[in-house]
């Protein structure tokens, strides 16, 4: 009777689709994305913001010109006295300003001081201490007898650039924050998308039990084609939903947010709005600030922006990030461990008479899909090929959860073909169970229900 | 009454269902007439939902057979049926056309033909203004309605009404009550299933009382009140009755004022009405004469207290 379980499936789908509250949900929730966006992205550009701090020596060791400038903060040599000095980079809304009084020693450098507006922070305070760590160290290098040149020499960077090297024996740029937040979306989605929808069934059926239209429904469909038409309808309503959220955000954040911050690096701020994809900013946001104006011209011109979202995915081919398993993974996972946990929801919902009565029978179904989430930020995330991901993302209760994480970091393709082969068996098993438990609990009115008896219900007969 | 057709639409074949704690159907058969209302009896408890589930296919039976126009029960079927069940319940949040539609369309219905029947049967109820409304707005009385159409929408030659006048007011217990004779004049069949056999009993063709999950009795309700009929005549009247006749037998005689009298009197084997009547029209005034036939009500209790232990006669005492 595939007609009626598509039957049932379109009326779970339209209905729920048409409430006012999807439709609310829908349009707020990827202004919400935008809006938190905005938020990241300014805290972001402030975070970035170039701190300039004035620096009064006095000392007559000639520190100030041996304070070496970073991106985050420059060094602005001052004249005047300290109370001028003082006023004037409160004025001119300075990070700060560092006084280094006279006869300073430079083997015992005491007095120094670094006034602030407000509080100074720990971060700020620490590039300040750096820079004047390494100025004395030069100070006393020098006074020990060696040349400026050799002093250039001493101080070149060593780049650190990470390389990943996969099973073939191919190099490539490795880049574990990319990978990590990928993973971390990857998981969240999933583990939100089974609770709310999962949720969602239980309630449907147990909407239909107190209203009694079960016993109608049941003259006409089969249990089991009205309990997977409920399943599959409430999955099409959170894939139409995903769908929307993706397409309007991306909408939300490529077109309001240029807007409101005035063409205001554009790239960061998309960025932002999508925490899957930090690592775009290196590609398509270069050294912000001081180039406003070339940010500012990118966010005019859409082919550019386009190649943004072209260059993320170029960067994470570069990164040797394996998008294709990720994206068949993701689904399989996704409609697997949906499937898994929905058919046991719905079972719940069978059940019980009162949704107030689900808790008990709730636990143990989230335990395992909580545990995976919690388990998988804290181990899995840090330790992604470890015993505890294999084993977790194994078991179809855990892996769907636990195997997205560790998709992006790369699986072997015996441990991805086992996992999904187990997922399967796994959702065909909690299907037949829930469907066993659903067909006689849907009918039962006024008990209150035992695991014991629940035990009973998978054996009963027709 | 219709003339009761000897082809049975459903024929239950020694149905047998037992749940965890109790035995709901103990070997029950039955066969349902073609075209012609069944009323399916008995007290609350007794079964009879057991065995609508049953028909309806919403559970199994463990052992026994049901046929459907002699053929074995099966989901083909669905769509031939129709029941509306004891627990009354549409979608709260669904439209009165909406839901309509989806429920006739499960039963097999092709969507034109469903939107065409539901446009003519809102007519007929007179609520084609409800079809836009949803039906937590309707009250409880007009969601009934709701039902029964959902019911009969599909056009079913089998309609089970479980508890059918339950939760209607007189006007729209009567409205229903000519639908339901109308459909059965236009082909289908009815089974009347209720535990308030006095609301039945005067529009069935037939009946099955089932008590403790064992069928007591069933037939036509004509033969079945022939068959219990004790030949006792109730008359009143004024004068002083006293019968002494091999004939006759005062079963019940009370006093009134004025000399007034009721009696209940029996006729033994051979004797007439008229001859009762001839020997007392010579003795007392008669106001009224007419034959004492036993409602179902009253055939259920006796037939229980006739094939049921003692301990088991609480049951029928109760109903009295």
């Amino acid at each position: 009777m595939a007609s009626k379980f598509l039957l049932v499936a379109q009326r779970e789908y339209i209905t729920r689709v048409r409430k006012r509250a999807f439709v609310v949900l829908t349009l707020l929730v990827p202004l919400l994305i935008a809006g938190f966006g905005l938020f990241i992205g300014k805290l972001a550009q402030s975070d970035e913001t170039i701190d300039i701090v004035d620096v009064r020596d006095d000392s007559g060791l000639n520190v100030a010109s041996r304070l070496v400038s970073t991106p985050q903060l420059q060094f602005r040599a001052v004249g005047g006295t300290l109370a001028e000095a003082k006023q004037s980079f409160q004025a001119q809304k300075h990070a700060g300003l560092l006084y280094l009084p006279a006869g300073l020693s430079e083997k015992d450098p005491q007095g120094v001081q670094f006034f602030g507006k407000g509080n100074v922070s720990l971060s700020k305070e620490n590039r300040v201490q750096t820079a004047l760590t390494d100025a004395f160290a030069e100070l006393k290098m020098q006074k020990s007898g060696l040349t400026q040149t050799q002093l250039d020499q001493l101080r070149a960077k060593v780049p650190l650039s990470s390389v990943s090297v996969d099973e073939t024996g191919k190099e490539k740029d490795s880049n574990s924050g990319v990978t990590t937040g990928i993973a971390s979306a990857l998981a969240v989605l999933i583990y939100f998308f089974i609770f709310l929808y999962g949720v969602q069934i239980m309630r449907g059926v147990g909407e239909e039990k107190s209203s009694r239209v079960m016993e109608v429904m049941l003259s006409a469909v089969k249990p089991f084609d009205l309990m997977m038409g409920k399943i599959v309808g409430i999955a099409a309503v959170g894939l139409t939903q995903f769908l929307l959220w993706g397409l309007l955000s991306w909408g939300a954040t490529s077109v309001v947010i240029p807007l409101l911050t005035g063409g205001d690096q554009p790239a960061r701020t998309e960025v932002a709005a999508r925490p899957a994809s930090p690592a775009a900013s290196t590609t398509a946001a270069p050294a912000p600030a001081d180039n406003a104006v070339a940010a500012s011209a990118e966010q005019m011109n859409p082919a550019k922006r386009a190649n943004a979202i072209g260059g993320l995915f170029d960067m994470l081919h570069k990164l040797n990030i394996p998008i294709g398993t990720i994206v068949f993974g993701f689904i399989a996972y996704f409609l697997g461990g949906y499937l898994l946990y929905g058919a046991l929801f719905g079972a719940v919902g069978a059940a019980v008479d009162d949704q107030t009565d689900t808790q008990q029978f709730m636990f143990p179904i989230t335990m395992p899909l909580i545990l995976s989430y919690v388990v998988g930020f804290s181990v899995i995330l840090r330790n992604p090929d470890g015993p505890v991901a294999f084993w977790m993302s194994m078991i179809p209760f855990t892996s769907p959860v636990a195997m997205v994480i560790r998709l992006p970091f790369g699986v072997p393709m015996w441990q991805l073909a086992l996992s999904i082969g187990l997922l399967i068996l796994g959702f065909v098993g909690t299907v037949w169970v829930a469907a066993r438990i659903y067909r006689v609990g849907i009918l039962m009115y006024g008990k209150k229900v035992t695991y014991k008896e629940l035990s009973k219900w998978m054996f009963y007969k027709g | 009454m219709q003339q009761v057709n000897s082809r049975p639409i459903l024929e239950a074949r020694e149905v047998r269902k037992h749940y965890a704690a109790h035995t709901a159907l103990d070997g029950v058969s039955l066969a349902v007439p073609e075209r012609s209302i069944f009323g399916l009896l008995g007290p609350n408890g007794a079964g009879k939902t057991s065995l609508i589930r049953i028909i309806t296919q919403i559970t199994g039976a463990d052992s026994g057979e049901i046929l459907f126009r002699g053929e074995k029960l099966n989901p083909s079927h669905i769509g031939q049926i129709g029941y509306l069940p004891e627990e009354r319940g549409l979608y709260k949040k669904m439209k009165v056309g909406e839901q309509l539609l989806y429920l006739a369309q499960l039963r097999g219905l092709s969507r034109a033909d469903a939107v065409q029947r539901i446009k003519s049967w809102l007519a007929r109820f007179d609520i084609k203004a409800w079809a836009e409304k949803n039906v937590e707005d309707l009250s409880k009385g007009m969601q009934q309605k709701v039902q029964f159409v959902a019911t009969v929408l599909h056009q079913p030659s089998l309609i089970i009404l479980d508890e059918p006048f339950s939760g209607f007011d007189p006007i729209n217990a009567n409205l229903i009550k000519d639908e339901i004779l109308r459909l059965r004049d236009e082909g289908a069949t009815i089974i009347f299933s209720t535990h308030r056999m006095e609301s039945v009993e005067e529009m069935c063709d037939s009946i099955a009382l089932i008590n403790r999950s064992h069928k007591v009795l069933d037939g036509a309700v004509s033969a079945i009140r022939n068959q219990f009929k004790t030949n006792t005549y109730e008359v009143e009247g004024q004068g002083r009755l006293l019968v002494v006749h091999p004939d006759f037998e005062v079963v019940e005689q009370k006093a009134r004022e004025n000399d007034h009298f009721y009696a209940r009197i029996q006729l033994h084997a051979g004797a007439t009405p008229n001859d009762l009547l001839r020997f007392l029209i010579g003795q007392v005034q008669i106001h009224a004469f007419r034959e004492q036939i036993p409602s179902i009500n009253e055939i259920f209790i006796r037939r229980v207290r006739e094939t049921m232990p003692e301990t088991l006669q609480e049951t029928a005492n109760a109903l009295l």
